[in-house]
């Protein structure tokens, strides 16, 4: 079924168009704009997006898969993205990922992990970033701890 | 040298309220504006020059010169504000951004004006939410206030501000990448020439500056570009933040004078290498930059001590053959102010993998060598660091950097070579030590 946006999306994305010299540059504001309306970026909501602008669908569809906050699949009530780069990994990056995983293969629907790469934190590792919340200074005791929360809270 | 008590871009760190404009005004802000608003253009850009402030993204480019490439006929120009901050290791710009983000708005404006640009356009990686919202409440707030728009403080100079959001790609911070997901495209780096200040954000002539260059500039404004010079050293002008993370028992970001040692900013400012253990080696700017063993620790941070600091034994690109970049030994850089510190229990060869995996992950895939090679190292280092090395797999990695290095449109290239060779050229047998022989 075609996705539509919402009337306050669609004014959002006027007010977002007019503030560039292109439609096309609205491309990424409007994707982070499908994603939060439609929880991910389908091939139906590429489509949406791509009327919206006046764009190819072919285009749209080749910046969605480019960027990585994209989700082209639904996602659980939250995405625990851990990082493993070189600062996290140093301080238990990975036991941090295996203790994500480890959750979600519990409970699938409320949580989605990805290992992610340095999110710009690597002062206060081990960074896991949880929808748009970062955490840091995480290990193995707060992350169980945090994700118990979450998962309690549903 | 400037005393280490001297800060610039993180005197309001910790100050909460600093975030609102009515108390950065208090404490004097945008008074470097009003005074840049009523200086002429090329009088700005002369103390910016006289200033040595160098590009604080990762090249180190004299801002000033920088700024003097637009063209001259050019009627009017973009200024894009890059707080797109990736490079692992690197952890400054996301807290500049919340921390202070009328000081960046400042430096932009001031910026904006010496070039003659209709429009500041800022790309924030888009993970940064919560620095997203302040700064963009902070431009609403300069609006307002009549900072932004048109006919600036009853000035001839307007300026519209635009706030852009990145979408989780590493190669957005490459400048050209960057104007291209500006556009609404793939982040794909453009071939230069024609370089950004000729033909940039959408056909115009673009200055592309990093989040901390910027915010330095209107404390040149205030105090002018010889007393900017003189808080640096030589050709390195100013402060510089130094974001240390890894094994130091205080890990965090510290804005030190330009030509402080590396040593000591990991003994005394971060209160050394944590536990107690020896210090193994640590990579100076961010993880595209050479390692440094310990012993080549003990150098200033500025950018061209790091270059050509005989204390750094140079690059090889394989043993005995020293590889050579713009002209001399590689050595190291500076790069975006990343400091990771390794202790001596710390495994190499898995350091090495992992960095290998990131620039393997992040290859935008235009070129063969940088597609084709980051692969190959990601998986030859990962299966070394597993201990499944195999015979001839040093060499092979050796082989493979050099085939990347120098052959791509973008640094991302190099940014994966480098330091393949550095880790190979410093710490070869721990590599050598991770090949199965017959079992
Ligand atoms: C792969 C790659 C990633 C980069 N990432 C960043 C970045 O995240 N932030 C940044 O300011 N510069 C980054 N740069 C450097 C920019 O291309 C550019 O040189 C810089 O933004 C210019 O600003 P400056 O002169 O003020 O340093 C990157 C360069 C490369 C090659
Ligand atoms: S060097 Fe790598 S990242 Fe840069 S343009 Fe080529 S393929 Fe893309
Ligand atoms: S390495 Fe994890 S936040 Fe930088």
């Amino acid at each position: 079924m075609p996705l539509v946006f919402s009337t306050e999306a669609k004014q959002k994305l006027r007010e977002t168009v007019a503030r560039y010299p292109s439609a096309m540059a609205a491309t990424l504001p409007a994707l982070h704009l499908a994603q939060a309306e439609f929880g991910h970026v389908s091939d139906e909501a590429i489509e949406a997006v791509a009327s919206e602008l006046g764009l190819s669908p072919a285009h749209v569809y080749g910046v969605a898969t480019f960027y990585t906050m994209y989700n082209k699949r639904p996602v659980g009530t939250y995405h625990v993205q851990v990082c493993t780069n070189v600062s996290c990994m140093l301080d238990g990056g990975y036991d941090c990922l295996r203790v994500a995983q480890a959750a979600a293969s519990v409970a699938p629907e409320t949580f989605t992990v990805s290992e992610v790469e340095c999110l710009a934190s690597c002062g206060t590792a081990v960074c896991v970033q949880v929808n748009d919340d970062y955490h840091e200074q995480m290990n193995v005791q707060r992350l169980e701890a945090l994700l118990g929360e979450l998962g309690r809270r549903g | 040298m400037a005393d280490i008590a001297t800060k610039i871009v993180t005197q309001n760190f910790g100050n909460e309220a600093a975030k609102s404009i009515v108390e950065y005004e208090r404490l004097g802000g945008y008074a470097a504006l009003r005074k840049a608003l009523a200086t002429d253009r090329g009088a700005i850009i002369d103390e910016v020059k006289k200033s040595s402030l160098r590009g604080r993204g990762g090249a180190g480019f004299s801002t000033g010169l920088k700024w003097t490439f637009i063209p001259k006929e050019a009627k009017s120009s973009y200024l894009v504000i890059n707080a797109d901050e990736g490079e692992p290791g690197t952890f400054k710009d996301r807290a500049l951004l919340a921390w202070d983000p009328h000081l960046l708005i400042e430096g932009a404006l001031i910026a904006a004006y010496a070039i003659r640009a209709s429009h500041i356009f800022i790309y924030i990686r888009g993970e940064f939410v919560r620095e997203h919202s302040i700064f963009a409440r902070a431009v609403e707030e300069a609006y307002a206030k009549g900072y932004l728009g048109v006919r600036i403080l009853g000035s001839e100079f307007s300026c519209e501000f635009v706030v852009h959001r990145g979408a989780g790609a590493y190669i957005c911070g490459e400048e050209t990448a960057l104007l291209n997901s500006l556009e609404g495209k793939r982040g794909w780096p453009r071939l230069k020439p024609p370089f950004p200040a000729v033909k940039g954000l959408f056909g115009q002539p673009t200055i592309v500056n990093n989040v901390e260059t910027l915010m330095n500039v209107p404390w040149i404004a205030t105090h002018g570009g010889d007393a900017f010079a003189a808080l640096g050293v030589p050709k390195n002008g100013g402060l510089r933040l130094l974001c240390v993370s890894g094994h130091v028992d205080k890990p965090g970001i510290y804005e030190l004078p330009m030509g402080v040692s590396l040593l000591e900013v990991i003994e005394k400012h971060c209160g050394g290498v944590r536990g107690g253990r020896k210090l193994k080696g640590c990579i100076p700017g961010g993880s595209s930059m050479p390692i440094l063993t310990a012993e080549e620790c003990d150098v200033a941070v500025d950018f061209d001590t790091l270059m050509t600091s005989e204390k750094i034994r140079p690059v090889e690109s394989k043993p005995g053959e020293i590889f050579h970049f713009g002209g001399r030994p590689l050595r190291t850089m500076g790069g975006s102010g990343g400091v990771i510190v390794f202790d001596e229990t710390t495994d190499m060869v898995a350091v090495c993998a992992r960095i290998m995996r990131f620039y393997a992950h992040e290859s935008c895939g235009q070129c063969t060598p940088c597609r084709e090679g980051t692969d190959w190292l990601a998986r030859i280092t990962t299966r070394m660091a597993e201990g499944n090395g195999r015979p001839g797999d040093v060499d092979l990695c050796e082989s493979v950097a050099c085939n990347i290095a120098g052959n791509t449109i973008c640094p991302l290239g190099d940014a994966a070579a480098w330091p393949m060779m550095a880790f190979l050229t410093k710490y070869r047998p721990e590599f050598a030590a991770k090949i199965r022989t017959a079992a």
